[in-house]
């Protein structure tokens, strides 16, 4: 199949990429507004919150990053590291 | 079938007898016994089966119950599967070892007595180790005698626990033990090598990735598996497993995250889905058990579809490397959704199997209020969405094209991945045949509006987050590295310190051996003090601290042999 590999595919626009990245926040967006309209059977509080599982696993997210990268500072060694 | 025939046996000794038969019928056979041990498995009705009795005692190497029933289906499965992907292979000494792996596995699982457990305990060390040795490269052979050496490390601590254990109890049964002796702590503390508690954890990081393209999928499936098993039987209800399980969830995922070696970060987020099933396990009611073996019986599908895809990138393109891949969706079409799917169900996301099985761990945890706990298990899930769902997948398949042109996977693997697959997706969408084999009754529902919703909420803005650390560029590259982890301790850190003692005591010998010969006389009454006819070393001593002793002596022996 080496000859259609190298056809243009969707994602090779960055116009498309774009266009994912926006119906992520639609969606995002989305499942926030959702919270108006269930009921929360929680067995905490907090987490009855609104939008408590989005704000929060976004706050995890990027906070899981900055740290791995912070902690990267102190474990980053060569490959070559143990030969 | 022979009545009452340890499906365990089949395979083992199918295995051994595998190098016998026709170059070209070996791969047939590995596909085939485990379809014979599965339909003897499927024959033997519960209870204890096979009692032998050796030196006075009795041992039960066959009992059947409802966990170790579907603990044996789900090794069965993966076992079939492995095979499978691994259909194409043709090196004698992988189709025996997985065989052999497989069913001592099985045969630990079925175990009755801690004896039976033992010896199929080190079984599993023993076999899988030639899937690692298998790579014939010498970086993989040192990482199969460190993985060698800490499985059977593991195994000595068993043993030394059982035979304490024995003394204080007279039992050898397996069975609920809790923490409350030297021996059952041993025992615990064999247990979590296996399991990869956090500090005992790094053989699995530093093996699994450097056994061959198929061997990583056959380890997957098997060993940490057993560990849960193995504490799910003997330390239900356990509360350090809590803790420890939380902590096991949430590290491992920082590794994931600057990891360069694709396997290596699905090597870190298997021992983060470890630490859901032991909060199970260390919770302990009857939902967190269930939750535990559903969560195990789904792991172990969507972790080996995931380790099926990455090898197969591996196969094609000869690295698993993120900083050397992106763009493969264009070659390896049906690898890249099959690895979707593996990695929307190890992020439970709904219509997937993580989601039926995870929410009843998550649920049981919340039922007992352990609040710390979780919102740990919450951030762990965020996170192993954002690197086992997204970042797996992204660097191998999408990210940048780096021009990587290859065939896609072979049919073999592409059937064992598609079955995998179809098997992740049809537990998430109908999740009753998995609960009505779960050890206890089920009375849950996952798919409520707020579950799925609130789920939903997480992954995505997940997602968001991962796409606004990409476009910020604040998300760290993939890089050319390795990560200390825990391994530096035996890898670097005692070899330089014994190295150093050597120095320092080849320094000092002259004036050592001065000294010695000046006060020698002193430590020989000494000696005969206690040695002698009447010293306290010459009375008898009960077995249970001699074997104690000789277990810490061994150990030593492994350890400092190593270094």
């Amino acid at each position: 199949m080496p000859e259609n590999n190298d056809k243009n595919h969707w994602l090779d626009d960055k116009g498309n990429v774009d266009k994912i990245i926006w119906a992520l926040v639609v969606i995002c967006a989305g499942l926030l507004c959702a919270d108006f309209f269930y009921h929360k059977h929680t067995h905490f509080a907090f987490a009855a919150w609104f939008g408590f599982f989005g704000w929060f696993g976004f706050i995890c997210c990027v906070g899981l990053v900055l740290a791995a990268k912070e902690m990267r500072r102190l474990v980053k060694r060569n490959e070559d590291y143990y030969d | 079938m022979i009545e009452f025939l340890n499906p365990a046996l089949i395979l083992i000794a199918g295995g051994l007898l595998i190098p016998l038969l026709l170059p070209n019928l070996r791969a047939m056979a590995t596909l085939v016994l485990p379809i014979l041990s599965f339909w003897q498995l499927c024959t033997l009705p519960y209870g204890n089966h096979v009692e032998i009795e050796l030196l006075g005692y009795t041992l039960t190497t066959l009992r059947l119950d409802k966990l170790s029933f579907v603990f044996s289906i789900i090794f069965h499965i993966a076992a079939f599967l492995g095979a499978l992907y691994a259909l194409h292979v043709r090196d004698t000494m992988q189709q025996a070892a997985s065989l052999v792996y497989a069913g001592a596995a099985i045969g630990a699982v079925l175990a009755g007595d801690l004896i039976t457990l033992f010896v199929y305990w080190e079984l599993t060390a023993i076999s899988s180790v030639f899937l690692i040795l298998a790579r014939r490269t010498e970086r993989a052979y040192r990482a199969s005698m460190r993985y060698l050496i800490i499985q059977v490390g593991s195994g000595v601590l068993l043993l030394a626990g059982v035979v304490l254990h024995f003394q204080q109890t007279g039992s050898l049964a397996f069975e609920s033990m809790g923490v409350v002796s030297t021996g059952t702590g041993l025992i615990f503390i064999a247990f979590g090598i296996k399991c990869a508690f956090p500090l005992l954890h790094n053989w699995l990081q530093d093996a699994y990735p450097e056994a061959t393209v198929t061997g990583t999928v056959m380890l997957s499936a098997f060993t940490t598996k057993l560990a849960v098993y193995a504490l799910a039987r003997g330390f239900a209800g356990t509360e350090a497993l809590i803790w420890i399980g939380a902590v096991m969830t949430a590290f491992p995922i920082f590794y994931a995250v600057i990891e360069n070696d694709l396997r290596r970060v699905l090597a870190y987020s298997l021992n983060n889905q470890l630490g859901f099933m032991v909060v199970g396990v260390g919770i302990g009611t009857e939902m967190a058990l269930n939750g535990t073996v559903a969560h195990a019986f789904c792991h172990i599908l969507y972790k080996a579809l995931l380790f099926m895809s990455m090898g197969a990138v591996l196969f094609r393109v000869g690295t698993v490397k993120g900083s050397e891949l992106g763009g493969l969706y264009k070659s390896m079409p049906y690898t890249t959704l099959f690895c979707i799917v593996g990695a929307a169900s190890i992020s439970s996301f709904p219509l997937f199997s993580g989601f039926v099985s995870k929410s009843l761990i998550l649920d049981a945890v919340g039922t007992d209020h352990y609040v710390l706990v979780w919102l740990v298990l919450i951030f762990a899930s965020a996170g192993v969405f954002h690197h086992s769902g997204i970042k797996i997948p992204y660097f191998a398949f999408f990210a940048h094209d780096r021009g990587l042109r290859c065939k896609e996977a072979p049919p073999n693997m592409l059937i064992a991945m598609g079955i995998t697959a179809f098997l992740c997706v049809a537990i998430g969408v109908y999740p009753a045949p998995l609960y009505a084999l779960l050890p206890f009754p089920v009375d849950y529902q996952p798919y409520t509006t707020a579950h799925v919703i609130n789920m939903l909420q997480l992954l995505m803005f997940s997602a968001l987050a991962f796409a606004f650390l990409m476009r910020t560029g604040l998300y760290p590259p993939e890089l050319r590295s390795v990560n200390l982890d825990s391994d530096w301790i035996y890898r670097k850190g005692l070899p330089a310190v014994i190295k150093r003692l050597v120095l320092i005591g080849g320094r000092l010998r002259p004036r050592l051996l001065k000294e010695l010969r000046r006060r020698g006389k002193y430590p020989v009454v000494w000696i005969y003090r206690h040695h002698g006819p009447k010293g306290y070393l010459a009375r008898t001593w009960p077995t249970g601290s001699m074997v104690l002793w000789v277990a810490v002596l061994l150990g030593a022996c492994l350890i400092f042999y190593y270094i």
